[in-house]
């Protein structure tokens, strides 16, 4: 149990401690707020879907997360050749607590990010329905970010260098993003595009999110929850089974 | 304290490891010097349980490292040759995490830091983060973090490469006094044949993954009947430069190191 907890301690604190990170990563949730929200604002309004911010901020606040607890996963690729996580494959401990250690450290992080992204969509004019239903939203946001902070551990114990990083970005982060229903509705898309976004967990994720929020649903909570705890069960077997067979 | 019998390791067609053999007594310590792809990381790799051996066997204190993986892991240290520091995280903090996970308790834990970081001279800057540590500082803290949990073993692969005299120097002083007061074994690799010559009691080279000699200083300079270590190292590897291609792992050190400043 300490050694999880020590090593979730340290991806909080190097959190806490990377300021510059934090403001810069602030960067691109802000431009497609700004300028998605305010852009896209008046055609959507005019389609009868109501306010754009109202409807896209829920997946911006999924889109931080996605990013954040992917990145915290696939980092374990330059770790464990340059960096501290060899110190951690030669200790006499189960790789197992290792890899929950460090998904569960990254994926709070990757909810801390996600919450100060929710604070810059109050401020920009974003308004839940009630107060009271922030919790379960936060609640929503941890299960993405161990859905996506488990799949980054997948990934990050398997790829062999640089390159494969890039082609994980192009073709698994952008459409995961993209096909998620994080910046249009759900209903009425083309069969292939519906079948695709069914298919994508943070679906399920911005969904839920937006259920809680704006009450605006398209599954229905319970299903958002049941598929996202079923997929983080999956992802982190998959993340156990792969991180035990790195060899350096 | 470490046995290795008819070692082999292949990765492909490829033989890093060739059927070596080696014996490393208690509280000695023992270098291990050949040119760049002879296979000596991959060796310490295999002898501290990150890659399994494709054939041979192995023994460290008598437990075999592919069987009692946790055992033999408690037993030793190791400093690699890429470091894993983590650098937004204190010196200090460094070594409670190492303490953690070597299950140390926690006064115990305390007390080998306060004494290693101080014998190490990095006291004063427990509480500084590791990014803002010069070379020597850094291999210094990796030194006394690997030796937290007082193990039987250290492994050191070539941890003075890119390190000014003065900080190989210092670092050679304290590994040595460290050897000769708590009879630590220490198992190195270096390319500076002046340090294998001053620190270590015995010498293996090895060459395209075989050892071709094995012996004190003293014993490889008469067996080739050269003046120095160099000398001897050289008649017995030959002067060709191996040319090793760049793997993956080549291609992200270069990365790392553009990132890191």
């Amino acid at each position: 149990m300490s050694v999880i907890f020590i090593l979730w301690l340290r991806e909080v604190k190097k959190y806490l401690r990377s300021r510059t990170q934090i403001i810069a990563s602030l960067g691109s949730p802000i431009m497609y707020l700004g300028v998605l929200g305010f852009g896209l604002g008046p055609i959507f309004q005019k389609a009868g879907q109501g306010s754009y911010l109202q409807f896209m901020a829920p997946g911006v606040v999924g889109m931080t997360v996605l990013f954040t607890s992917m990145f915290s996963g696939i980092a374990l690729l330059f770790d464990r050749q340059f960096g501290f996580l060899k110190e951690t494959l030669v200790a006499p401990v189960p790789r197992l607590w290792i890899m929950m250690g460090l998904t569960l450290g990254g994926a709070t992080v990757a909810t801390l990010q996600g919450l100060l992204i929710f604070v810059v969509c109050f401020i920009a004019g974003f308004r839940p329905n009630s107060l009271v239903s922030i919790p379960l939203a936060i609640a929503f946001m941890v299960l993405i970010a161990i859905v996506f902070a488990a799949l980054g551990t997948v990934i990050g114990s398997s790829l062999k260098d640089m390159q494969g990083f890039q082609l994980v970005m192009n073709f698994l982060v952008m459409p995961i993003f993209f096909l998620s229903g994080a910046l249009y509705p759900l209903s009425n898309l083309p069969k292939v595009l519906a079948m695709l976004t069914r298919l994508d967990p943070l679906t399920y994720g911005v969904d839920g999110v937006r259920t809680i929020l704006i009450g605006v649903t398209h599954f229905g909570a319970t299903r958002d929850a049941t598929v996202l705890i079923s997929v983080a069960v999956i992802l982190m077997c998959a993340g156990a089974w792969r991180f035990s067979k790195i060899e350096i | 304290m470490i046995r290795v019998e008819n070692l082999v390791k292949k990765f492909g067609d490829f033989t890093a490891v060739d059927n070596i053999s080696f014996e490393v007594q208690r509280g000695e310590i023992f270098a291990f010097l050949g040119p760049n792809g002879a296979g000596k990381t991959t060796t310490i790799k295999m002898l501290t349980t990150l890659l399994h051996p494709t054939s041979g066997a192995l023994e460290l204190d008598g437990l075999d490292p592919t069987v009692k993986r946790d055992e033999v892991r408690q037993r030793f240290g190791v400093v690699f040759q890429d470091p894993s520091l983590d650098q937004d995280l204190t010196a200090w903090e460094n070594m409670e995490i190492h303490g953690v996970l070597y299950g140390v308790p926690r006064k115990q834990r305390h007390e080998r830091a306060t004494i290693l970081l101080k014998l190490f001279e990095l006291w004063d800057r427990r509480d500084a983060l590791v990014k803002t540590f010069s070379g020597g500082m850094r291999r210094r803290l990796e030194i006394a973090r690997g030796l937290l949990h007082t193990p039987k073993v250290l492994f050191l692969d070539e941890p003075t490469q890119g390190l000014d005299p003065q900080s190989r120097n210092q670092m050679w002083t304290h590994v040595k006094s460290l050897n000769e007061s708590d009879n630590v074994t220490v198992f190195l690799t270096t390319h500076y044949m002046d340090e294998a010559d001053r620190v270590a009691h015995r010498i293996a080279i090895i060459d395209h993954g075989r050892v071709v000699a094995i012996g004190s200083s003293r014993e490889l300079k008469e067996r080739t009947g050269t003046e120095s270590l160099e000398d001897a190292f050289l008649a017995l590897t030959g002067t060709t430069i191996r040319d090793e291609s760049a793997t993956a792992a080549d291609s992200m050190r270069q990365i790392a190191r553009m990132w890191r400043r």
